[in-house]
């Protein structure tokens, strides 16, 4: 009996967080999967089933679903080089026990924790095109003429919103960047300056090459962080103008409740996961690889 | 002071930045302290005449008095909810080994790191057939659509940070405590989780943030203002009266009043917690 009730007690342990798992992200899995070879309104008790039409059509035949990849990836691309070079040169800086590292380290953090919906809408004020603080300042330093309604041109509105990104985001790499500086042990730049290497040689030959995992590791995590962003995008332009700042999210979102083109919404969430999966692989090899 | 001439160079580099962080901040809480008429024509940072009224009409009128009261219950049951959860499966994983136990371990947290972007799809069409949807009338089971799913997306994190943590505890003290006669049920509540108490700490601080900023789930679940969030209320807010920036302001500032005084108070703790998720796998 005893050896019985020993064997079923770590299930009875695991049964809570098992039954929600199950019901909240194993059978959701295999329903977007299942959902996907179906075209369906989300309604009606009918579904025709396709086989990997919506899978063709997400990948062969939907510039706009195509479009927000194009959208995405340059956010992205801007996020990769401009904002992460920003929060490595920060860190840095922050390390060498700068005086007021502590103040610096509080407010470049403080937009990371704010949630999307905040500071897109403190940007869409700080935007706007009518009386939006941006377009005033400009005015006021006599370039009137760059004014411009920044979030609904289509010139410039998918690079407002990287903007907003970017402001959000650099502060989380920095964090992250500075913890990776800080495991860098301080015998191995003396030993270096004992040798009479300048800084510039110490940062090339010591820093980079110890925080290259580091690096590497912030950027996969950006591709797949800005890859996703959708509150973002909501809260600002929706999309708009046109399909200017449509990203993958949100042309899934318009299939699913837009169009009530829920297998059709589910193939092209497959489609996008797929490739992002390509990115969270490297990641799972390379913590592996820097977990002792 | 000759010490902060001496890092000059790196201040012309941070403090820019760190200005630039913090404008839009005092700038959306100085437009909440202007009226409808001053707002567009009023560019000072400190208007003459500060209108705190607006947080009066924005808790009130603008209902983000309701949309609060929502965030904070949310939140709480989301925390709490993962927190014990998460304490009882890491328990498991650590002290008991069992057919299927690295299986279902690396099943739980492969969720945290591989994106399954679309999901949301599948798990409205999940919430819909459940009526975990808000259609319009019952309270209780769209809240429960809204914190099942989230409790769901916390427990690897939370697996993930206490597992470790409950594993570097020694065996010798439950050992001790089952002698005394103490079942595991006991000593997971006698000695494990007191003894974890840091850990769940930081799993509950971080669980609290993204419990406070959720947004997709709630644009997903809400149709009624009476059952939304901040997130979701502001924007709701921010639809209906596109112009009325100082209330939204007042909304946003009231909205981030909780996050930013934990942030100040925990810092470290959340930073810590944050580069432990993203470094170790």
């Amino acid at each position: 009996m005893r050896v019985n009730g020993q064997a079923i007690q770590p299930y009875l342990f695991l049964l809570p967080a098992l039954v929600l798992f199950a019901t909240f992200s194993v059978f959701p899995f295999y329903l977007m999967m299942e959902t996907s070879l179906f075209q369906w309104d989300g309604v009606s008790p009918i579904r025709q089933f396709v086989g990997l039409h919506n899978y063709a059509q997400a990948i062969l035949h939907d510039p706009v679903f195509h479009q927000s990849f194009i959208h995405g990836s340059w956010v992205t691309l801007l996020a990769l080089t401009f904002q992460n070079a920003l929060a490595l040169l920060l860190a840095i800086a922050v390390n060498r026990n700068l005086p007021g590292r502590g103040i610096y380290r509080t407010i470049f953090f403080l937009p990371p924790i704010l949630s999307e919906i905040v500071v897109g809408l403190i940007w869409f004020w700080i935007y706007d095109g009518n009386f939006g603080i941006l377009n005033e300042s400009l005015t006021r330093l006599g370039l009137a003429s760059w004014a411009r309604s920044w979030l609904a041109d289509p010139h410039t509105a998918l690079n407002a919103i990287a903007v907003i990104h970017m402001w959000k985001g650099f502060g989380w790499g920095f964090v992250i960047f500075l913890a990776g500086l800080q495991t860098i042990p301080d015998e191995l730049y003396e030993a270096a300056r004992v040798d009479g290497a300048g800084s510039w040689y110490r940062f090339w030959h010591i820093t980079i090459p110890l925080l290259s995992p580091v690096v590497i590791l912030v950027s996969i995590l950006t591709i797949l962080g800005t890859m996703q962003i959708f509150a973002l995008i909501i809260a600002t332009t929706g999309g708009g103008p046109g399909y200017h700042t449509e990203v993958p999210i949100t042309r899934i979102f318009a299939s699913m409740l837009g169009s009530s083109r829920f297998g059709y919404a589910c193939a092209q969430g497959i489609v996008f996961g797929l490739i992002l999966l390509v990115f969270s692989l490297l990641q799972l090899r390379l913590q592996k690889r820097t977990t002792p | 002071m000759h010490q902060w001439a001496a890092y000059s160079g790196w201040h012309v580099l941070c403090l820019p930045v760190a200005i630039s962080c913090l404008f839009p901040l005092v700038w959306m809480i100085s437009s909440s302290l202007k009226t409808q008429q001053t707002v567009f024509t009023d560019y000072s940072v400190l208007p003459a005449h500060p209108h705190f009224n607006n947080y009066l009409v924005a808790w009130t009128q603008g209902r983000f008095g309701i949309y609060f009261l929502n965030s904070l219950f949310y939140s709480a049951v989301v925390v709490v909810g993962i927190v014990s959860l998460s304490a009882i499966t890491a328990y498991a994983f650590s002290r008991f080994s069992f057919r299927g136990s690295g299986f279902l371990y690396r099943v739980l947290l492969s969720t945290m790191l591989i994106p399954i972007p679309g999901s949301f799809v599948a798990l409205y069409i999940l919430l819909n057939s459940l009526h975990l949807i808000d259609t319009g009338s019952g309270g209780l089971l769209p809240r429960l659509g809204y914190v099942l799913p989230q409790i769901n997306a916390g427990l690897p994190f939370g697996v993930f940070i206490l597992k470790p943590f409950f594993d570097k505890i020694p065996k010798e003290l439950e050992e001790s405590a089952k002698v005394d006669g103490c079942g595991a049920l006991g000593v997971f509540w006698h000695i494990m989780l007191p003894l974890a108490r840091p850990a769940l700490g930081v799993v509950a601080l971080l669980t609290s943030l993204s419990a406070w900023n959720e947004f997709l789930l709630a644009y997903l679940v809400f149709s009624r203002h009476e059952l939304m969030p901040l997130q979701r209320g502001l924007l709701a807010f921010h639809g209906t009266h596109l112009t009325d920036y100082p209330l939204l302001m007042a909304g946003m500032v009231i909205s981030i009043v909780p996050i930013v005084v934990i942030y100040l108070v925990m810092q470290r703790n959340i930073i810590q917690g944050i580069t432990a998720g993203a470094l170790k796998g």
